[in-house]
């Protein structure tokens, strides 16, 4: 069954709240979410397809709170009559032993869905042979190299009930295809994702990749200092990861681990970025965990933060309402974009953006990068799948593995930055439901990154 | 006859114990028996019903409970040299269990469009019998308001001692497998974890501190509630939060090279970073190579390669009581069993699967595990963990003319074949002619794998305490992602030479 036709979730969020009555009474605020996910992904490495997956389940996620803020949270995959009558049961005696939480957000208010969501059928329904042939297109046109990575199809319905009778229902897909081709110590990399599987040229991206590592053969060390950088799309959507994980994150604004300065010129007037979970191409649903609609929300205008992500108890500590970024996580890691976007800018191709460095790099990926200083945005992590050195606007030669400890917030300081013009949706993980988040990335031309470190350590 | 209480708290090899109920092997077996049928040359068939409670509190209060439970089929089928793995949560009956077998098969005959070369598997017994683990307190016993008053209570404690942010944290995992495969094996296996921590941040002018206690994320272990007593957070909230304070103030960890004394919660971390992931035998034979990335480490050099001093003695033994990468058997049936992956500084064995170590050659696997039913059982790290060294941490300080003591982790960073590396810890301290001196800020080393251990000088674990099999309970890998949990022995260690206080 494809997981966007799933009628039976109706019923059960109905059976939740009808025990949910009978256990807890009338007093009792609960929200229930039924899940349907369908997730697979097919894996390749060596040219061969050595890992194949499916998984299908339904999960049901109750919150339910009485005397007005002892609130318990739990959730099952089990889904039969019995389970649900002890789920509730379950969650009623955790609530009514936990200490009344003074700040508890209250159920949230009723508010008109921006969008049901655009999933596609046909990527809920991709076979393994689909995905298989996604696969087989990647490793054909990487022109006989050595290949490795994933083609995934995943599908969400989600509904989401309340007792003060709020109904909600979304759903969404995605697809990815995600790989390298490898030559002689060389890795090149090319990846994308969409909505639907349709919209991946697998065999563009094999082919891709394939150029990028014939021309990382034989990479040479620099050695450590600042240098100008031209970062593709995949290098890009580390930096916004790490932005809208760490900066706009809300949570981080009241612990104080954010530098971000609202209403102030802090990054280059070439920088607007914003999460986007309804737009083309994305993979947002049009609710949050809590209920909240989800919409566009400006995260920075023209080089001005102006807007943060939030869910109810930290909107109601900033004295701001919800943006819509409730998640299974975001009581722990903070609400965060799920579809950040960097908007394009009008610095052309990244070979256009190459053409302005006199002596630089061109950086393809980023690789395990953590913070190190929260409140500047300070990262260490490393390249990976290609770095090039630039002379005079030109790649000479490719260079080894190097590591960067950067402030991201500094990088993209006014007079900074140079956006490229063509947008890359590219898939990264920030614990979004199916595994991947879309971040949508230009390529950027920076003017300082600080290189800490090569090969020789 | 051991009664059934006694059988579960104590752990171990009984047979399969009473958690693990009967219809999740018939389960499991109908799901085993339609892969064949629909044309597997093997299948396997995990049938996990997975309990888990988080408890947080912030500044005084409790801010999340939360309860999951998780149960589900998980079916791998091999036809010809490929796997297809199927799952489906809650299955109604025999036909689900059969529908999802056939499915896994169906996902097997999709992969040989993209075929790899042929594949065995090296042999395992064919086990009929289960293992639970030692548990002396169910977590799951203790009333939520224990739990939640011990929580609440040491935030507020570190709150009043004037941090900005109090958090702690408890943890708690009950499961059961039923595991049979296509050539006899019908295992059982009850696997109860625990664990707790807390930390601290405080605000000063354009920066933040933290102090952990007794790790950012937590202590855990293959446990009872016995371990959170243990931990004793309440003994410990006053002193990180007064160190938390105090680094606002401290001079910043100098940039030079050094001589770096590691505690022990750091050393866990650095073994489980450099030498727990680059031993994984997936890493080394490329299967990886587009995401967790490859190994610096060459089969070729199995058994010859030096990759530390004599003092590095590394070994994969998923038989420690209590530590959490503890189990009776892996996730393919193999029996548990320790072996050594580093002797004397010369790299002699790897965490392998049944196909990856028949690929490689060698004769043995049982480091294979999966993150609930859900997910491929893939090569994981068990417990991977240094042997307790010949000296004392109070030795290697006095020993250290000049140096920098760093203990507990706040971020790292190490390249996809596991060699350059950078750890920044949440404290630091002076080492001056033999004694700790004063407090430093924002520490961070970086190093080259080999390199770094082959300057490893002395190695504390001597003095009672010093060495502990810590647990990682968030080591990430897998598309869909995995979390396992994976456990490192570790004691405070010292290294010469080392790169210290890098910034951008």
């Amino acid at each position: 069954m494809s997981a966007l036709s799933s009628p039976a979730l109706d019923d059960l969020s109905a059976a939740v709240l009808d025990q949910v009555r009978r256990q807890a009474g009338a007093d009792a605020q609960a929200t229930v979410r039924v899940e349907h996910a369908t997730l697979a992904l097919t894996r390749f490495a060596d040219s061969a397809i050595h890992q194949n997956v499916a998984d299908e389940r339904v999960t049901v996620h109750l919150q339910l709170t009485v005397d007005g803020g002892r609130t318990a949270t739990a959730s099952t995959t089990r889904s039969r009559s019995d389970a649900l009558t002890d789920l509730v049961a379950a969650t009623l005696a955790a609530a009514r032993l936990r200490p009344r939480d003074a700040d508890w957000a209250g159920l949230g208010e009723p508010a008109p869905l921006h969008s049901a969501g655009s999933p596609d059928e046909a990527t809920a329904v991709a076979s393994p042979a689909d995905r298989a042939a996604g696969v087989a297109a990647f490793v054909e046109a990487a022109g006989g190299l050595s290949t490795a990575g994933f083609v995934q199809t995943a599908a969400l319905t989600v509904v989401l009930a309340d007792t003060a009778g709020r109904h909600l229902r979304g759903a969404t897909t995605s697809a990815i295809c995600d790989g390298i081709a490898r030559l002689s110590g060389a890795d090149g990399v090319a990846r994308s994702m969409s909505v639907r599987l349709a919209d991946l040229d697998c065999a563009a991206l094999g082919a891709r990749a394939g150029a990028k590592a014939r021309a990382g053969v034989d990479a040479v060390p620099v050695d450590p200092g600042s240098y100008p950088v031209v970062l593709e799309p995949a290098a890009v959507s580390d930096v916004v990861a790490g932005l809208v994980s760490g900066q706009f994150n809300g949570k981080a604004v009241v612990d104080g681990t954010s530098g971000l300065r609202l209403g102030e010129q802090q990054f280059d007037p070439a920088v607007s970025l914003a999460d986007d979970p309804l737009g083309l191409g994305a993979v947002g649903l049009p609710f949050d965990t809590e209920g909240t609609p989800t919409r566009r929300t400006e995260l920075v205008r023209d080089g001005v933060p102006v807007e943060l992500t939030t869910d109810r108890r930290v909107a109601a500590t900033l004295g701001r309402t919800s943006s819509g970024h409730a998640s299974d996580v975001s009581d722990t890691w903070g609400p965060m974009a799920g579809d950040p976007s960097l908007a394009p800018g009008s610095g052309g191709t990244v070979e256009d953006l190459v053409a302005g460095l006199d002596r630089g790099l061109l950086v393809s990926d980023f690789w395990y990068t953590r913070v190190v200083e929260a409140r500047r945005s300070v990262w260490t992590g490393l390249t990976r799948n290609g770095v090039w050195l630039v002379e005079d606007g030109r790649v000479v030669a490719p260079v080894s593995t190097l590591r960067f400890t950067q402030s991201y917030l500094e990088a993209l300081a006014p007079g900074a930055v140079v956006v490229g013009s063509a947008v890359d949706p590219q898939p990264i993980r920030l614990m979004g439901p199916m595994g991947y988040n879309r971040v949508a990335a230009p390529a950027l031309r920076l003017a300082a990154w600080n290189i800490t470190g090569n090969a020789a350590g | 006859m051991m009664s059934m209480a006694n059988e579960a708290a104590r752990g171990g090899t009984y047979g399969v114990p009473a958690a693990v109920e009967a219809g999740a092997f018939e389960a499991a077996t109908a799901a085993v028996e339609a892969a064949l049928a629909a044309g597997a040359r093997y299948a396997d068939a995990r049938l996990v019903d997975r309990r888990h409670e988080s408890m947080t509190a912030r500044d005084g209060d409790v801010r999340s409970l939360n309860q999951t439970t998780s149960v589900g089929l998980g079916v791998r089928a091999l036809v010809g040299s490929s796997w297809g793995f199927a799952a489906l949560g809650d299955p109604a009956g025999d036909a689900d269990a059969r529908r999802t077998g056939g499915r896994a098969t169906a996902i097997a005959q999709a992969s040989a469009a993209v075929p790899g070369p042929p594949m065995e598997l090296v042999g395992v017994p064919a086990v009929q019998g289960g293992w639970s683990s030692e548990c002396l307190e169910d977590p799951f016993a203790v009333p939520l308001a224990e739990k939640g008053d011990l929580l609440t209570g040491v935030t507020a404690t570190m709150r009043d001692a004037g941090v900005a942010v109090a958090e702690a944290l408890s943890q708690a995992w009950d499961t059961r497998t039923a595991f049979v495969s296509s050539e006899g094996a019908r295992i059982g296996q009850h696997v109860r974890e625990s664990g707790a921590g807390m930390h601290c941040l405080t605000v000063g002018d354009g920066e933040t501190q933290r102090r952990s206690y007794p790790a950012f994320r937590g202590q855990y272990g293959t446990r009872g509630w016995e371990l959170v007593r243990e931990l004793d957070l309440p003994g410990h909230a006053d002193r990180i939060a007064a160190e938390c304070q105090e680094l606002l103030t401290a001079p910043a960890c100098p940039a030079e090279e050094t001589t770096l004394l590691l505690g022990g919660e750091q050393m866990s971390l650095q073994i489980h970073e450099s030498v727990g992931h680059a031993i994984e035998l997936d890493r080394i034979l490329g299967w990886e190579a587009a995401f967790a990335g490859t190994s610096w480490l060459d089969l070729a050099q199995l058994g010859s390669l030096r990759f530390g001093s004599e003092l590095m003695n590394i070994t994969i033994d998923p038989t420690i009581p209590g530590a959490l990468g503890s189990f009776g058997f892996d996730d393919e049936g193999t029996p548990a069993a320790a072996r050594d992956a580093v002797r004397n500084g010369v790299w002699v064995g790897v965490l392998a699967g049944r196909d990856s170590a028949a690929m490689a050659g060698l004769g043995y696997a049982g480091s294979v595990r999966a993150d609930g039913y859900a997910r491929l059982p893939m090569v994981r790290m068990t417990n991977v963990g240094l042997e307790p060294g010949p000296h004392t941490l109070a030795e290697m300080i006095a020993a250290t003319d000049d140096g920098v003591l760093m203990e507990h982790n706040r971020s790292w960073s190490i390249d996809d074949r596991r060699l350059n590396f950078q750890f920044g810890c949440e404290i630091g301290w002076e080492v001056k002619s033999g004694r700790r001196g004063r407090m430093l800020k924002n520490p961070s080393y970086t190093g080259i794998g080999p390199r770094f251990w082959s300057s490893l000088d002395m190695l504390a674990g001597r003095a009672p305490g010093e060495w502990r099999a810590w647990g990682t309970p968030n080591c990430g890998k897998g598309q869909p992602g995995q979390v396992g949990h994976t456990g490192h022995g570790a004691a405070p260690a010292r290294f010469s030479g080392v790169r210290v206080g890098v910034r951008g």
